[in-house]
């Protein structure tokens, strides 16, 4: 079991909306680490989509650059509605 | 855990239904950004810095979790053969895969600190890691698979809902998870129970033998009493505990009371008894000596226990090993390099 790797799960709980992460677990190959996540994760029909993926595969940006990596968004309020002053009663805006 | 020591004039402040929301100041080596998360009752995440002590509570008590879930599966697992009809065996069997499931789920939880797989499963064989002490009584008759339902699933759940707040974010979803499947093997036991209390005399009997045998081990599933409870402090502080033991036995013990009588079944404890100004139910005093020579491992059934589920490992490796090998040959057709 060590040497197998990794995968992370991916759920889609009904049709309409996304896969959403739900955890992850080991298994040999991607057709296994689907059963063994149906067995895992859809016990109770919570899902009726699932995706593995080996989690070395997934690219993350990291903890530590957090606020320099989101930073080009945070001087942007303009990018809100809220943002912009509108006259009273204007309608549909 | 030495070396992460805060200022804490709030510790004496944390009594009963008190969560944590003091401020912390560190005063040692803990990492800023983690301080801060606490601070803000926002969750620790697995790539954020946290410190080593705060990692390592977290590694043994999702692990000795995960343990106690994989544990757990055999005393009501022998069951499922003589279950009395199809009904039973086809929940029975529900309800023991969901506690294969969460001990999956806790495990995963433990790796995204750091643990590897193999290396928890390691220190189950060998005993250097534990598992709930409740696991090592024996399974007498039917009615025991409905004791453990009702009392020690009910124990459980009283346990693991504060942890679907746990700091640990990995941790906290693992609980939700786990909370949402619990109350349908908490419901099941009841069941059991109620059909049995309410047939035959020597049915009630049996029912009223194993609510008498599970009563006080489920009370001692909270831990040893708040004064002697070395862990506690510091996971509060951690966000990791939100309630005390005494608490968290105290509210179990006034959500049972009930759901006995209604069972029909009394609890042994001669000096259970509401207790108008506290709005509490009085119990009596807990024999903790029992509960220290189980955790210590002298349980009638630890090292049964232990050899069954090595021996499960062990008889079960030929199919991993056939996995392993058919996926490499696998790779090898499609020209890849074996992970
Ligand atoms: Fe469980
Ligand atoms: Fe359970």
């Amino acid at each position: 079991m060590s040497d197998w790797p990794l995968w992370e799960v991916f759920v889609r709980p009904r049709r309409g909306l996304a896969h959403q992460h739900v955890g992850s677990l080991h298994a040999p190959d991607g057709a296994l680490a689907l059963r063994n996540a149906r067995d895992l994760y859809t016990r109770r029909g919570e899902g009726v989509s699932i995706w593995v993926v080996p989690a070395d595969r997934v690219v993350a940006s990291s903890p530590e650059e957090k606020d320099a990596f989101f930073d080009p968004a945070a001087d942007k309020p303009y990018r809100h509605p809220t943002f912009y002053d509108v006259p009273e009663g204007v309608p549909h805006l | 855990m030495t070396g992460h020591r805060y200022q804490c004039a709030f510790v004496s402040q944390v009594g009963y239904a008190r969560p944590m929301v003091t401020p912390i100041t560190p005063v040692s080596d803990e990492p800023a950004s983690f301080t801060a998360l606490l601070a803000a009752e926002e969750r620790v995440e697995p790539r954020d810095e946290m410190p080593e002590g705060y990692r390592r509570t977290l590694v043994r008590q999702i692990a000795q979790h995960a343990h106690s879930e994989i544990i757990g599966m055999q005393p009501e697992g022998e069951w499922i053969s003589r279950a009395p009809s199809l009904r039973r065996k086809a929940i029975l069997l529900a309800k023991v895969q969901d506690e294969a499931g969460h001990g999956l789920y806790l495990y995963s939880a433990a790796e995204t600190l750091g643990a590897s797989r193999e290396e928890l499963l390691d220190a189950l064989h060998t005993g250097r890691q534990k598992y709930s002490s409740i696991f090592n009584y024996p399974t007498r008759t039917w009615a025991d698979v409905g004791a453990i339902g009702w009392l020690v699933d009910g124990a459980a759940i009283v346990n693991q809902v504060p942890l679907c707040r746990c700091s640990y974010g990995p941790y906290a979803r693992a609980m939700v998870r786990i909370c949402k499947e619990e109350s349908f093997h908490q419901r099941q036991g009841f069941e059991i129970l109620h059909t049995l209390a309410h047939g035959t005399p020597a049915q009630h009997r049996m029912a009223q033998d194993a609510v008498d045998r599970w009563w006080w081990p489920s009370l001692m599933m909270f831990g040893p009493p708040d004064d002697a409870s070395e862990h506690s402090q510091q996971s509060m502080r951690w966000g990791i505990k939100r309630f005390s033991n005494d608490e968290l036995r105290q509210r179990f013990v006034d959500m049972t009371v009930p759901q006995a009588e209604a069972l029909g079944l009394t609890l042994p404890d001669p000096d259970l008894r509401w207790n108008p100004e506290r709005g509490s139910y009085d119990f009596g005093e807990i024999d903790f000596s029992e509960l220290y020579a189980v955790i210590r491992g002298d349980g009638p059934l630890n090292r049964q226990r232990i050899a069954h589920r090595v021996g499960a490992h062990e008889r079960g490796a030929w199919v991993r090993e056939a996995a392993s090998a058919y996926e490499a040959k696998r790779a090898d057709v499609r020209g890849e390099v074996p992970a």
